[in-house]
């Protein structure tokens, strides 16, 4: 979510506190980077247990005393105006508890878009929910029905009656494209690049290329659906959401509701799955509003089909890219534009020039982005948003003109790789881009490839191999904050508002907590995913692990000056300031002289204290702005497809990565590779169906959306360069979202080896092969 | 979903008996129905679930197999007599679907299941002459990718979605029917109807009617068969197109040949065609080329679905090869 | 009238609409059964009737009166079970959402497989199936997963299939 990058460095910039001057030039590296015991292990997640006996609880599966149940009823027009509303018969039929549609709505305002104002906006859609008559996309939500059971609610939901005055409205994206805005900036970037006369050098080039991509609109489809528990208790508010943003989402329904912040407590430690969209929509609001007018609990989960129709997902875009190149295969230039869909009521700008920007090196460049309006669900963030369709479109070319210039792809790339970002010039924190290259090609079997297209059979079956890079930026939050509370028994918890989708996020930060505090990773426990914590961090961006890293080393230094107040002057610490001690062996000791050494229990119980507690926020992340900061990767794939149906079988899939420390080998596996799969689904199988006609979107369900199934699945290599990054919180950088990036193009570029046809039109069917 | 009685029917007589009010739908797994119900398609105010009925797999007297309507899709896929001769429905009925639900699903619910056109599934907003006669058909212009070629007419261009029933058709198997006025038989290639005017009759059926079982013939032929399909994932999606054929070839030439498309028509598409254009005939690449021409001559495709002429074209032709043995 | 779900008697319910996801999740709050489409479409309300891998989201639960219900709650039974150790092993979950369906669906399919039953991708119909890696990944197929665990899945249930045949 770059986005948040945006936000982020924003509110660096304005809010320069304390300078953590161990990550800025000259300064010295994370400690922790050398010395590491639980991190780097291959702990088992600790939430599996909980989630493989079905025990752990989400949203939607809290139990409580006099629920009601809520079901939406959706525009099936895209704009006009509400002529007619009977809800008499829905009011009428069993079990009904209320019927609420714009005219017993109360009123309230709007939501603050994501990133509009500060960290505490997350609106996805700056639209009225329910306030008016006015329709501006189809699937809008129209009216909502609460009864004693789901079944009484889905039904007196379809006995609504509504006609709508039907307005124009905008739904063809290549019509729309005439009155496309440009706007000045794309996140905290000048949205139109141009260094030099890209146009000029591309003619002039001795290699050219110059082509069209595009890819369809894309829905997160995470399993779980979205989903709300939400009750008022007097004047507090108690949430029970699927969210990626919970002390955000708290503020946010806080302001709109009118209440205190700590009047609103939004609970959601498991969520199933949310990719970017999992945030605050129409429907915790309708839920919450509904729940107010009725005085009982409310339990709102979508249908398959609601979510298709109110949760936004990636904007289709068309992208032109041309690169120039030399004699030697330098490139001249690079143009990289294009249209997305971002109506105005939308947050996401899908930054899919944001890649090559920093790619490559060129004598000249032009990167522009046009977004284009029209009336439809608001697109949002989905995994690597941007980079994950702008390097299919970039990576396809680089490997056109790899194979027009008869150099190897990997060649081709390795010449312009660039020392410093090519833009801003300004350093990159690491990168070994070259170095997973590399090392990709020689356990992939790079060697093996023919250049040539369609040289390799076997019986039907055309096989090819292709590869592409994958990039994504480097983001960490502002503002996390985490609690350290250490017993006097040595054992240690730690708690914020962070979330657990499946990232192992807890399991990673006991594995961090234990190495930062000297302790066994069984000492540690790990409390989230409550707005009555401390604020952590978002899960978006690829961010939160360095986030919450970040807080952690903050709180552990607090920690050490209080304990060091506490050991006072009986203790063989005596004496020792913070920057003298390290924390080992579940006490603290001095760096210079091991024998210095006091427990946390003997210091504990010398002060008579039963615990030490401290809240801490990470610094501000300045590290992003001295540094070009980026995860990168190499993607190889070989496939095969039928010379009969133009079916595509992946066989195999290695990706390369370059991202820093790697902290878990094995959740970060199941992070990379989980990336990865989600490229196969781009690449070959998915699409949104907006119906052009009237902006509706058709195949709302998955038996229509095609996401990959086992069987799509190959077994998936997955490597890294495992250098750490200087700059970062334990060296890591973020992996939740580089694994998608390049996936898609290494699989296009190997559909070109293997048949010669090039496919600049995600997705890949087997219609395109014939 | 409506408000719904329920009622398990322990006899056809029973069943029989409740079956012809309008307002009641035989439930066999409900993998269809139940679904198509919660999409408002569907909107009985009764079931009456025939799982009770017979669903036993039974040799006949004169070598072929007569299947219990409520047999489960599993199980019909798993008997040991339809493994070894009749391969093409075995490996038919594991193409479709998934395996929960071809544990759920009955071989009488999928000879009924009803088309996954998206503007037929939208009842909410879209036009639809199968669910709403004369009020027009959105596909028509709109998404089309998976509709049908051949068959079709104005009112509707919808496919038949099962593979199974692409199988039965080319096996000649016979349905056995009870109704008000006793018990018939209908060929499986009669028992679907092609749109024509009224694409919201889909079927042979007259209300009430309620199908006991499928017989299938003795079929030397089908023991050298398969099921082919094509698809946009490896598993668990709907046909593109797929075939269903055997062939026995003596000397070179084609003794007997059974062929049916799914994925391309109204209904499971019987090859009469391009049998007769084999039978008896070389059993060469270039007969095959030339018989799938002669089938696919009147193919009228929608936009998107212009791809499955050609993509039927060479799935029949790699399917007939490899049963003809010449590529071995 | 009842259905016997994990060993217990429950009386069916008396509104017919209800499935039997309905009934386990909101009247019994057995929740270890997930609801990811109410479609048929990805497997994540996967539970066992009469020991086979059904979708509870299309079955009402009528249906499954007088029929023994299986849940992922009932599967942990006594004590764990070893495919649940080896989804952990193997990290065959993220975020956990999908996790008990692919448990059940995978220990039916054990069974399946055990059987000899075939599958599409079975090349001798009429032999024996046999277990390998691309059979599993055929016969898990009706179990989505979107955060992309498929690999750990794979690899837990080759795990516990190799366990039980040694
Ligand atoms: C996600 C998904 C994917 C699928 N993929 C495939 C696929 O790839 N290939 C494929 O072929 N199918 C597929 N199917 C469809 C599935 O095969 C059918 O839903 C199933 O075969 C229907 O059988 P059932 O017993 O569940 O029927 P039900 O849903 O119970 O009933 C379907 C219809 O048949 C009628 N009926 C039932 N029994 C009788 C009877 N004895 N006499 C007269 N009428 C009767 C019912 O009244 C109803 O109208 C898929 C389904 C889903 C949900
Ligand atoms: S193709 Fe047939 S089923 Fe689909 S919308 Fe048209 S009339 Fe309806
Ligand atoms: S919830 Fe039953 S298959 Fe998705
Ligand atoms: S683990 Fe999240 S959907 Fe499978």
């Amino acid at each position: 979510m770059s986005r948040m990058q945006n936000v982020v460095i924003e509110t660096v910039k304005t809010a320069l506190g304390w300078v953590p001057a161990q990550w800025l030039p000259g300064g010295t590296p994370d400690p922790l980077i050398e010395r590491r015991v639980a991190l780097g292990r291959q702990d088992s997640r600790l939430d599996g247990p909980a989630k493989v006996t079905g025990l752990a609880r989400f949203a939607a599966e809290v139990p409580m005393e006099r629920l009601c149940y809520g079901a939406l009823l959706h525009s099936t027009v895209t704009r006009g105006r509400i002529a007619r509303l009977d809800t008499a018969a829905a009011e009428a039929a069993p079990g009904v508890v209320l019927v609420m549609t714009h005219r017993n709505m109360p009123r309230i305002g709007t939501l603050a878009l994501i990133g509009v104002s500060d960290l505490s906006a997350v609106g996805n859609s700056s639209l009225p929910i329910l306030q008016n008559d006015e329709v501006r996309y189809n699937g809008q939500v129209v009216a909502a029905v609460l009864a004693e059971t789901q079944e009484q609610a889905d039904h007196a939901a379809s006995l609504i009656e509504i006609d709508y005055a039907v307005e124009a409205a905008k739904t063809r994206f290549d019509d729309a494209k005439a009155a496309a805005r440009t706007p000045a900036s794309i996140l905290i970037e000048r949205n139109h690049v141009l260094v030099g006369n890209a146009a000029q050098e591309v003619d002039r080039a001795a290699h050219r290329v110059d082509n069209l991509y595009r890819t369809p609109g894309h829905n997160h489809n995470a399993i779980e659906l979205h989903a709300v528990t939400v009750a008022w208790q007097g004047e507090t508010l108690l949430v029970h959401d699927a969210t990626q943003m919970i002390a955000p989402s708290a503020n946010a329904l806080a302001k709109l509701f009118g209440l205190k912040k700590q009047q609103v407590r939004v609970l959601s430690p498991y969520v199933g799955g949310g990719f970017g969209g999992k945030g605050l929509w129409d429907h915790q609001v309708v839920a919450v509003a509904a729940a107010k007018l009725v005085g009982r609990p409310v339990r709102l989960m979508l249908s398959r089909e609601s979510v298709y129709r109110m949760i936004g997902g990636r904007s289709p875009s068309e992208q032109r890219v041309a690169i120039g190149a030399d004699a030697d295969g330098r490139f001249n230039a690079i143009i990289h534009t294009g249209y997305s869909v971002m109506p105005p009521y939308g947050a996401c700008p899908e930054q899919y020039t944001m890649c090559s920007r920093a790619l490559y090196n060129a004598k000249s460049f032009e990167i522009v982005q046009h977004h284009v309006d029209l009336d439809i669900v608001p697109n949002t963030y989905m995994r690597a948003p941007g980079e994950a369709i702008g390097t299919f479109a970039i990576e396809c070319a680089v490997d056109e003109l790899a194979h027009q210039m008869g150099i190897d792809p990997i060649e081709l790339r390795r010449r312009n790789e660039p020392e410093r970002h090519p833009l801003s010039g300004t350093a990159f924190s690491q990168r070994a881009l070259t170095t997973a290259y590399a090392e990709g090609a020689q356990h992939f079997g790079w060697e093996r490839r023919l250049a040539e297209p369609g040289a390799r059979r076997d019986g039907e079956w055309r096989i090819g191999m292709g590869c592409a890079s994958g990039s994504f930026p480097y983001a960490r939050m502002p503002g996390a904050h985490v609690r350290l509370t250490l017993r006097r028994d040595g054992t240690v918890n730690l708690s914020c508002s962070a979330q657990e989708m499946g990232m192992g996020t807890s399991t990673v930060q006991v594995q961090h907590a234990a190495d930062r505090l000297g302790l066994p990773v069984e000492a540690i426990s790990f409390d989230m995913g409550d707005s009555a914590l401390p604020a952590g961090s978002m899960a978006g961006g690829s961010s939160q692990t360095v986030s919450l890293a970040a807080a952690i080393m903050a709180a552990t230094e607090k920690l050490t000056g209080e304990l060091l107040r506490l050991a006072g002057n009986d203790s063989p610490l005596a004496g020792l300031r913070a920057r003298d001690v390290q924390l080992v062996d579940a006490g603290i000791g001095d760096v210079a002289d091991t024998a210095r050494h006091e427990s946390y229990r003997s210091i504990l119980t010398r002060a008579a204290r039963e615990e030490v507690s401290v809240i801490a926020a990470g610094s501000p992340p300045l590290e992003m702005l001295k540094f070009a900061m980026h995860s990168s990767s190499a993607v190889f794939c070989e496939l095969r497809v039928s010379e009969v149906t133009g079916e595509i079988r992946i066989d195999r899939l290695l990706g390369s990565f370059d991202c820093g420390t790697i902290l878990n080998p094995k959740t970060a596996a199941s992070q990379f590779k989980g990336g990865m799969i989600m490229g196969i689904g781009l690449a070959l199988t998915e699409e949104t169906l907006f119906d052009a006609r009237n902006g509706r979107i058709m195949n709302a369900t998955l038996a229509d959306y095609h996401i990959p199934v086992h069987l799509d699945v190959p077994e998936i290599d997955v490597i890294w360069t495992g250098i750490p990054d200087p700059r970062s919180p334990l060296g890591a950088r973020g992996i939740g979202e580089i694994g998608i990036t390049g996936v898609a193009a290494a699989i296009a570029n190997a559909v070109f080896n293997a048949t010669g046809k090039r496919i600049r039109d995600l997705p890949i069917t087997l219609d395109k092969l014939l | 979903m409506n408000p719904l009685s329920y009622h398990r029917a322990l006899s056809t007589a029973d069943a029989l008996s409740r079956a012809g009010d309008g307002a009641a739908r035989l439930l066999g797994g409900g993998t269809n129905l139940v679904d198509l119900m919660r999409k408002g398609v569907e909107r009985p105010s009764a079931l009456v679930d025939v799982t009770a009925l017979p669903g036993t797999i039974e040799a006949t007297a004169e070598g072929g197999l007569l299947i219990g309507a409520a047999a489960r899709n599993s199980a019909v896929a798993a008997h040991p007599l339809v493994r070894s001769q009749y391969p093409m429905l075995a490996r038919a009925i594991l193409a479709g679907a998934s395996a929960q639900i071809r544990n759920m699903a009955t071989v009488g619910g999928n000879l009924m299941q009803r088309t996954r056109c998206l503007y037929f599934q939208d009842a909410a907003a879209s036009r639809c002459n199968k669910r709403i006669p004369g009020s027009g058909c959105e596909a028509e212009g709109g998404f089309n990718r998976y509709h049908a070629i051949i068959g079709t007419s104005p009112s509707c261009i919808a496919t038949h979605p099962s593979d199974m029933c692409v199988a039965l058709a080319a096996l000649d198997a016979r349905i056995h029917v009870a109704g008000a006025a006793g018990m018939r038989t209908i060929p499986l290639v009669d028992f679907h109807l092609l749109p024509g005017d009224r694409p919201d009759i889909e079927t042979l059926l007259a209300p009430g009617d309620i199908i006991l079982a499928v017989e299938i013939p003795p079929s030397p032929v089908a023991r050298n068969s398969a099921y082919r399909k094509v698809r946009d994932r490896a598993s668990y999606a709907f046909a593109l197109v797929s075939v269903a054929a055997g062939l026995s070839v003596r000397e070179g030439s084609v003794e007997d040949v059974r062929i049916a498309f799914g994925g391309i028509a109204p209904k499971p598409w019987r090859a009469f065609r391009a049998e007769a254009a084999l039978r008896g005939g070389p059993a060469t690449r270039e007969a095959f080329e030339a018989a799938v021409i002669e089938e696919l001559a009147g193919a009228t495709p929608p936009p998107e679905a212009a791809f499955k002429v050609e993509l039927a074209r060479r799935t029949l032709v790699a399917v007939l090869t490899e049963l003809s043995g010449s590529d071995r | 009238m009842a259905i016997r779900i994990n060993g217990a008697e429950i009386a069916v319910p008396d509104d017919a609409r209800v499935s039997l996801l309905g009934l386990l999740r909101e009247q019994l709050h057995l929740t270890g059964t997930k609801v990811g489409c109410n479609q048929g479409a990805c497997g994540a309300c996967t539970v066992l009737i009469d020991g086979e891998r059904v979708l509870s989201c299309l079955t009402l639960a009528v249906q499954a009166d007088e029929r023994s219900v299986t849940t992922i709650e009932g599967l942990s039974g006594a004590g764990s079970h070893k495919l649940q150790d080896a989804f952990i092993e193997h990290d065959g979950l993220q975020c956990g959402y999908c996790t008990p369906g692919q448990i059940c669906a995978a220990d039916a399919m054990l069974r399946e497989i055990a059987a000899g039953v075939p599958s599409y991708i079975t090349a001798d119909l009429a032999a024996p199936a046999r277990l390998t890696r691309e059979e599993v990944r055929e016969r898990m197929s009706g179990n989505l997963c979107r955060c992309g665990a498929h690999n750990g899945i794979v690899d837990a249930i080759l795990q516990v299939a190799a366990e039980r045949t040694a």
